[in-house]
């Protein structure tokens, strides 16, 4: 069993992981190559749980603990990093409602989003708004009982099948956010297509015209959009991603395993030469490394201490790292083969360097990380 | 100050280094509050005094100050007992 779980966790994770092997991984190319997460395997993901796990059992979700939670986007993001994606930004409006949303925003959504009856997207980022989160241009406004929303979103996953967006406005000059369902009036939706990586994560740009939403449909308050909802629900997501790259690492050294394991140049097996050698041996201590920054923020997260958001951020800045340099060396051992779709590093090392890029970039977690350092670490 | 504002004070002036935070100094006007902050304030205030922070918390004025935070501490703590 591996240091620091439990032996439900480990058995938690192991399942998973057979599920991952049956359902995903010989599918995963192909939800690439199509662009597209099919809907048997979200209604899959969603019997098993995978939806909403983290929310508590009293607000309908599966009550997983956050290191199980994170354990389970490992094996994902080990299988398919767009199938990890769904978890990810589901999960973000999942716990933003939990944490921010009023009661009857938790009875109403929170049970039926934990079963995928529905599907949510985060929408925060805009055309001319990514890492300055702060400076949202959509803009809300109120008029009477409902608030009418004016702008643009874009890079939303999965926004062309979530059924309800999470989105960030400036109201009466002050962030706030808002749950928008999908058949709004005024809402109209774009797909994004033929990105570098997360190709199947079904991305879209939103247009927001006089788009009229229910005052009950603010999460929080005018003002905390995105100090408490948008913070927290990218805290949230950072974990996920974070533990979707130790997947991507671990996937990469499994698939160099087995490649160096069979091929031979110059007469011998390229497990055999030193080169390669130096290769596997950074690639397998940085994602033992990125795991245990994961399972030490899921560590702090469970006990409710303060420092997780930070050490969440550190491990998702190390391990996005791990995950891009160990796809880079992946594609380097594979040589020719590896940048051809027969084999999955090229994809893996597509999928990698978005990580460094998703739920904040990696020069954002430098700077805060840095910022915390300064502030007593 | 009490117990509870001093334990406050504690957390916050690691944020606030070289200035002797008074009890009723506004925080928010120190400029300060990012959203790391703001969030880790939220988690601090929860574990370290057993209340849960709601969206209907969710106003300036409960987290404008020491004062202010320990004013809301024993509100939510006064709900609870009831």
């Amino acid at each position: 069993m591996r240091p620091g779980l439990t032996s439900i966790q480990e058995a938690e994770r192991l399942e998973c992981r057979e599920f991952v092997e049956r359902e995903i991984m010989p599918r995963a190319a192909g939800f690439d190559y199509e662009q597209r997460m099919p809907n048997d395997l979200i209604q899959k993901l969603a019997a098993r749980g995978y939806l909403g796990s983290h929310i508590s059992v009293e607000s309908g979700g599966g009550g997983k603990d956050i290191v199980t939670y994170g354990l389970i986007n490992e094996e994902l993001g080990r299988g398919c990093s767009s199938v990890r994606s769904l978890l990810t930004v589901h999960d973000m409006v999942c716990h933003a409602i939990a944490r921010w949303g009023r009661k009857d925003q938790k009875a109403s959504l929170l049970p039926k989003l934990a079963r995928g009856q529905i599907l949510a997207a985060f929408a925060l980022s805009e055309p001319n708004v990514g890492s300055d989160a702060r400076q949202v241009e959509t803009t809300a406004v109120r008029l009477g009982d409902s608030y009418i929303l004016n702008g643009e979103k874009t890079w939303i996953s999965f926004g062309q099948i979530a059924d309800l967006f999470l989105v960030f406005a400036q109201c009466e000059g002050q962030p706030a956010a808002f749950l928008i369902e999908k058949n709004s009036t005024g809402l109209s939706l774009e797909p994004l297509t033929d990105l570098l990586g997360l190709r199947a994560s079904m991305l879209a740009k939103l247009f927001l015209k006089d788009c009229s939403v229910p005052l009950e449909n603010l999460v929080g308050k005018v003002g905390f959009g995105f100090s408490h909802v948008a913070a927290s629900a990218l805290d949230q997501g950072r974990y996920s991603v974070a533990w979707g790259c130790v997947g991507i690492a671990k996937a990469c050294l499994e698939a160099c395993i087995d490649y160096t394991n069979q091929r031979q140049q110059f007469g011998s097996l390229l497990r055999e030469h030193q080169l390669i050698r130096r290769m596997i041996t950074d690639m397998v201590t940085n994602f033992q490394a990125a795991r245990v920054l994961c399972l030490s923020a899921g560590h702090l997260k469970e006990a409710g201490e303060p420092s997780a958001s930070v050490q969440t951020q550190m491990a998702k800045y190390f391990a996005s790292k791990a995950a891009m340099r160990a796809a880079h060396d992946a594609v380097q051992i594979h040589g020719a083969n590896g940048c051809s779709s027969e084999y999955p590093v090229a994809r893996y090392y597509r999928d990698a360097k978005l990580m460094e890029i998703i739920e904040g970039s990696n020069e954002i977690q430098q700077l805060t990380i840095a910022e915390h350092v300064y502030h007593g670490f | 100050m009490g117990t509870t504002e001093l334990k406050i004070k504690e957390f916050l002036v690691r944020y606030f280094r070289n200035h002797d935070l008074k009890e009723d100094e506004d925080i928010f006007a120190l400029g300060f509050v990012n959203s790391l902050m703001a969030m880790q304030l939220v988690v601090f205030v929860e574990k370290e005094f057993g209340i849960t922070i709601e969206d209907e918390d969710l106003d300036f004025d409960n987290f404008r100050s020491i004062r202010a935070i320990s004013n809301l501490i024993e509100r939510k703590r006064s709900t609870v007992t009831i």
